[in-house]
């Protein structure tokens, strides 16, 4: 294998990590919904939606595992890396706060996967191609229905106007790092694997600003500081929490098998 | 539910049609905060497991429904009639596989 071969399979395993960390981690938070939902409706809505980004999670690690190909598996990038070593979104790990916290920042990132996949559902890689395509589909309806909920909060009373948009102000300095851009992203856009994430950056804040427009909200300042550095590893101090209940069970029983 | 959430989030009921061309049956009802909601918590609760390929939402309060009283007026003439039941041929094997 030469360097340069080398250099793409590891920007690919890179790449699919960082898809699948925030989908496990952003799935893990939704899951603490299970039993205590507002209504049994929107428990079962969002345990659908859990399990939806943790299928997906766990469709991208396998591949990854084959691509790494030394015989780590699935589990091992989930169950037995430290959070140095997990690339999600600081956004994903975010305690799930109130009802409006947890609905405001499925928005955003679903609104953000959606035009992220909608250019990935194009990749030249068939088996990538194939999994984008399929989780797309529960993209667009995680999308419809945080969306329906962004609306029906920001435009009800006065307290779940309040409520939606403190939790707006407080997931935005989350935001900036959905479009940056590095050397993996960069090589993945090269092989015909990857998003150019500037590309769609204006009709996603469109997509925003009008969703908030039609919801009574304040749009915060698109310019104010943002976090960066999830793709580094570098995390809030709530990624630690939630690994060690999410890692807790294969840890104790690394040889645990379901056969 | 309290007396107020039954308000905010009235009943409806589900129906969801199975396949292309069937009738749409009655799989549930739900509480939902309206329309578009009550779609969605549809999808949420009783197309799971592939259920079908379409749904609707009724409120609940908009179906007229028989009384239990009514069940004689409204369904006992029947059981003498057994001509309106079409028993009394073969039916073509073709048919059969249509339905």
């Amino acid at each position: 294998m030469s360097t340069e071969t080398l250099t793409k399979n590891d920007a690919f395993i890179t790449y699919l990590l960082r898809l699948a960390d925030d989908r496990l981690i952003l799935g893990q938070r939704m899951a603490e919904w299970c039993g205590h939902g507002p209504v049994l409706e929107e428990d079962l809505a969002m345990a659908n939606m859990s399990l939806d980004l943790i299928g997906h999670a766990s469709a991208l690690y396998t591949y990854a595992s084959e691509l790494e190909g030394s015989g780590l598996d699935d589990d091992y990038f989930a169950y037995f890396r430290d959070d140095y070593e997990f690339t999600n979104l600081q956004l994903c790990e975010l305690p799930k706060g109130d009802f409006a916290f947890t609905m405001a920042r499925q928005f955003l990132f679903s609104s953000f996967s959606y035009f992220q996949y909608q250019i990935l559902k194009n990749a030249t890689d068939e088996q990538f191609k194939g999994m984008i395509n399929k989780h797309l589909k529960e993209i667009k309806y995680h999308l419809r229905h945080s969306r329906d909920w962004v609306l029906r909060l920001g435009d009800g009373t006065e307290e779940s106007h309040k409520r939606i948009q403190d939790a707006f102000d407080e997931l935005w300095m989350y935001i900036g790092e959905f479009f940056h851009s590095d050397e993996i992203d960069e090589i993945m856009l090269r092989e015909g694997n990857g998003a150019d994430l500037s590309s769609f950056k204006d009709e996603w804040k469109t997509m925003i600003e009008e969703t908030f427009k039609e919801a009574t909200l304040t749009v915060p300042d698109w310019d104010q500081f943002m976090m960066t550095g999830s793709r580094k590893g570098m995390h809030t101090e709530h990624l630690g929490h939630i690994l060690t209940q999410l890692q807790f069970l294969r840890r104790s029983h690394p040889d645990a098998d379901w056969k | 539910m309290s007396k107020n959430n039954e308000q905010e989030w009235p009943l409806w009921e589900v129906f969801y049609q199975p396949k292309n061309g069937k009738p749409y049956e009655h799989a549930g009802s739900l509480h939902a905060t309206d329309a578009e909601n009550a779609l969605q918590n549809a999808r949420d609760v009783y197309a799971r497991r592939n259920e079908g390929i379409g749904i609707w939402v009724v409120p609940s309060n908009q179906i007229t429904a028989s009384t239990p009283e009514d069940m004689g007026p409204f369904f006992d003439p029947a059981s003498d009639k057994p001509y309106r039941h079409p028993q009394f041929y073969s039916v073509p094997r073709a048919v059969k596989k249509r339905s």
